[in-house]
Parts: C-alpha cells; sequence; structure tokens
C-alpha cells in the first residue's frame, strides 16, 4: 500500500466515497490553500472496499461542516502535535449556494447563469435539500 | 417590506385579516376608490395571461391607481438578454408594486430578493400563483361563510395542476377540512402532496375515479381541465375524458348548497348549461379575484383603508 507521512498538524479528511477527493478539492478550493495536500484515491477500506482521503498539513481555517451536503459519511479528523484531537461529526447546513446544481430545466436558474444555485435542507431526517427557486428536489444517493 | 411569492408567504392571520378587507370590499368597493391614488402598479409579464393580468390592472384602477407594464418577454427588455434581477431593479425607480409573471419557475423570487418594491408573484410556470389560492380561499369563505370543517373535492387533473396543490397546501391549516380527490389514476395526485402535505397534517382523504358517487359528499367541488397531452395514448384519453366532465346530469348527485370553482379559463370540462346552476361559482369566483388583489396591494403597499 501508498505509504504517505502522518501529519504533524492538520486535517485528515477520511471515508471519502471512491472517486469524491476531487470534488472535494474543488469545493473546497484546495489549489488555492498554501499548504501540502495529499489526495489518496481508491484506497483499501474494510467498511466501503474503496475510499479516498485527503490530508491537509497546516492550521485550517476552511469550514469544514457543509461537506456532508457532498458526502454525509465522511469523518474529519484534527491533528495537532501528531495527535488526533478531534473528531468531527459533520452537520447539514440549513442552507447550501453552489454546492448542488439545480437541474430542472424549468427552473429560473436553467436561463439566468449568473444566479447562485441557493438550496435549503428540507428534511434533516433524510438530507434532503430543495432548489429555493422551484422547489426542486436534491438528495445525495 | 413584504412580498407574495408562495400561497404559504402568508400566516393563517395573514390570510384570515386579507380575506376580511376582501368581503369588505366586496360589499361596497367604491368606498375603496381612491385608496391607492398617486399608486403605479407594474405588472410584468414574460407570458401572456390575459385574465391575471387584466384582473390586476382592474384591481389597482379600482383602487384609484394607475397601471404601467409589458405583456409579453418580446416587448420587454428580456428579448434583449436584460436579467430579471436588473428589471426589477430599474421597475423600482417607476412603479410602487409590481406583479409578475414567469414561464420560469423561481422567477418572482429573484426579483423579490433583488426588488425595491414589494413583488406579487402572478404566477411561476407550474410552480406558484398565489393570488389564484387567495381568490379561492375568499371565494369558499365569502359564499360558504366559513373555511373549516368542509369536505372539497378536486377533480381532473390533480398530478400537474398547480391551483390544486397550492389549495391544498393552503386549506389544510384550516380545521377539520377533509379532501375527496377525483382523477383518472394517470393524473393522480403527486407522492410528495399526499405524503408532505395530507399524511403529515393526518388530513382525512380519499382517492376515487368516479365523479357521480362521490358528489353528495361534497361541500366544495373545485374542477380542473384533463388536457389531452397529459395522457400517453388517445384511446386513454377518449376512455377517461367523459369521466371526468360536469354536466348537469352529474349536478343531480350534488347538495343543494354545493359550490363549483374552477381556476378558468374551462375548455369543455364543465359543460355550458351547468352555468345557469346557481351553484356554478366559477364567474364569481373570478369577480372575488379582483376584490382579493385590491386587498392584497392595501395592505403590501400598507396603505390607509377608509372606515365606514
Amino acid at each position: 500500500m501508498l505509504n504517505i507521512g502522518g501529519l504533524h498538524q492538520g486535517v485528515v479528511i477520511d471515508h471519502i466515497p471512491a472517486g469524491g477527493a476531487m470534488r472535494i478539492y474543488e469545493y473546497l478550493n484546495l489549489e488555492d490553500l498554501d499548504a501540502s495536500v495529499a489526495i489518496i484515491k481508491n484506497a483499501s477500506s474494510k467498511k466501503m472496499g474503496k475510499k479516498d482521503i485527503i490530508k491537509i498539513e497546516g492550521p485550517i481555517t476552511i469550514d469544514l461542516d457543509t461537506l456532508g451536503v457532498l458526502y454525509p459519511n465522511i469523518t474529519i479528523n484534527i491533528i495537532e502535535e501528531d495527535e488526533i484531537v478531534e473528531k468531527r461529526g459533520l452537520r447539514l447546513p440549513e442552507r447550501v449556494t453552489n454546492i448542488i446544481r439545480c437541474k430542472n430545466p424549468r427552473c429560473i436558474t436553467s436561463i439566468e447563469q449568473e444566479l447562485p444555485h441557493i438550496f435549503r435542507l428540507a428534511d434533516p431526517t433524510t438530507g434532503a435539500y430543495r432548489c429555493i427557486y422551484c422547489d426542486q428536489r436534491f438528495r445525495m444517493k | 417590506m413584504r412580498h407574495l411569492i408562495t400561497p404559504l408567504d402568508l400566516t393563517v392571520e395573514e390570510t384570515n385579516d386579507l380575506l376580511v378587507l376582501a368581503e369588505d370590499i366586496s360589499k361596497d368597493r367604491f368606498r375603496y376608490s381612491s385608496v391607492a391614488a398617486g399608486k403605479k402598479l407594474a405588472t410584468c409579464f414574460y407570458e401572456p395571461s390575459t385574465r391575471t393580468r387584466l384582473s390586476f390592472e382592474a384591481a389597482m384602477l379600482n383602487l384609484g391607481g394607475s397601471v404601467l407594464g409589458f405583456s409579453s418577454a418580446d416587448s420587454s427588455s428580456a428579448a434583449k438578454g436584460e436579467s430579471v434581477a436588473d428589471t426589477i431593479r430599474v421597475i423600482s425607480c417607476y412603479a410602487d408594486i409590481c406583479a409578475m409573471r414567469h414561464p420560469k419557475e423561481g422567477a418572482p423570487l429573484v426579483a423579490a430578493m433583488h426588488s425595491g418594491i414589494p413583488v406579487i408573484n402572478a404566477g411561476d410556470g407550474g410552480h406558484n400563483h398565489p393570488t389564484q389560492t387567495l381568490t379561492d380561499l375568499l371565494t369558499i369563505k365569502a359564499l360558504k361563510g366559513h373555511l373549516d370543517g368542509l369536505t372539497i373535492g378536486l377533480c381532473g387533473d390533480l398530478k400537474f395542476g398547480r391551483t390544486v396543490h397550492s389549495l391544498i397546501h393552503a386549506m389544510v391549516r384550516y380545521p377539520n377540512v377533509r379532501f375527496v380527490l377525483i382523477s383518472p389514476w394517470e393524473l393522480r395526485i403527486p407522492g410528495y402532496i399526499r405524503k408532505d402535505v395530507l399524511d403529515a397534517n393526518h388530513i382525512e382523504y380519499k382517492e376515487v375515479d368516479v365523479l357521480e358517487e362521490v358528489m353528495p359528499e361534497l361541500d366544495i367541488l373545485y374542477m380542473t381541465r384533463v388536457q389531452r397531452e397529459r395522457f400517453f395514448n388517445e384511446e386513454d384519453y377518449i376512455r377517461l375524458k367523459d369521466s371526468f366532465i360536469l354536466d348537469a346530469k352529474k349536478m343531480r348527485y350534488a347538495r343543494e348548497d354545493m359550490l363549483v370553482l374552477h381556476p378558468l379559463p374551462r375548455v369543455n370540462e364543465i359543460a355550458t348549461e351547468v352555468d345557469a346552476d346557481p351553484r356554478a361559482a366559477y364567474f364569481r369566483q373570478a369577480q372575488y379575484g379582483v376584490y382579493v388583489r385590491m386587498a392584497l396591494i392595501i395592505r403590501l403597499l400598507g396603505l390607509e383603508v377608509p372606515t365606514c
């Protein structure tokens, strides 16, 4: 198995479904981050078969909580002094902007490209979101 | 500043207040004839809808205000590619309140987010049409005297009919309301309305596909059009269409005080012979539509109501 060194300080985003790491990379704009970032794709996982992992080195100020909209089952480990000091549970934000795109061809966002795609949490138990403009339902499979 | 984008933007109390005001207007509309003097309504209609636009314009003119606007996207700056947000920013400089119809769902919400004046959704695609819902509520309230304890039959296209969905949303907020859903199997009410609205609010309802047998139970019969293009094949359409046409024969099964409502335009789903029946309320419904829009304009503009 590929070995990536441990972190002294930083964040490990674990249990990302295989193939999902780049989506998180883009969502968090990690290309703009002046820090070491390791993306591990298709790592073996007892639970998932295959998974992706992202390791980010250094102090992080990014809001990671909203990642739950993309992948509700990922885990976030905060590392300090080589130790996991926090395992963060994810929450579903009340409102997300430009994370989900509305695919309803009847929605105003289909003809006005500049409009932000905004979804509100409609049902916290199922994680269902609805477009604020047309009420189109979205739920991450 | 308030807008009206969905029927549920108004609380039950606000809705009731509006209906009381609209009923008062219906009794003596001339008392309100200068309430909006000096105010302007912009009707921004990106798709044609003569009935709704004229109803809004009649409402504003009845209040002593004036109207301006456009009645199709071709005759507006949308044809040049202007966004809804930019259009409403400009309209806000010209008028005091705006009624907007748009073929795309959510366009009036976008307008409200950028507007300097109250925006009323006059219909956004197949999504919301809150002033139609208010019209339906006022018609029922004015002619029945109350909104609670009613059995409401909804007949026709219950799958795609936005007026039906909005009416269900609005009526479940009143106690002891019961629904009878009458439609061909292909056009039954969508599952999410059944689950999220009816079941979630513990509302009693039943689904049937024969109109005559449930007629005696109904306080209100709300008719909608069964459209040919909703069916997969012509045979089904021909087989089913007559089951959902209201005629004098079917009216014999109805109670003496049942009301027939229809959002109009009607095509053939209510035979013209029913028009003379005193229970046919659909043309009075159009009149109540003007009154409720007058009340809405008064409330959204915060206008002073004349005392008796």
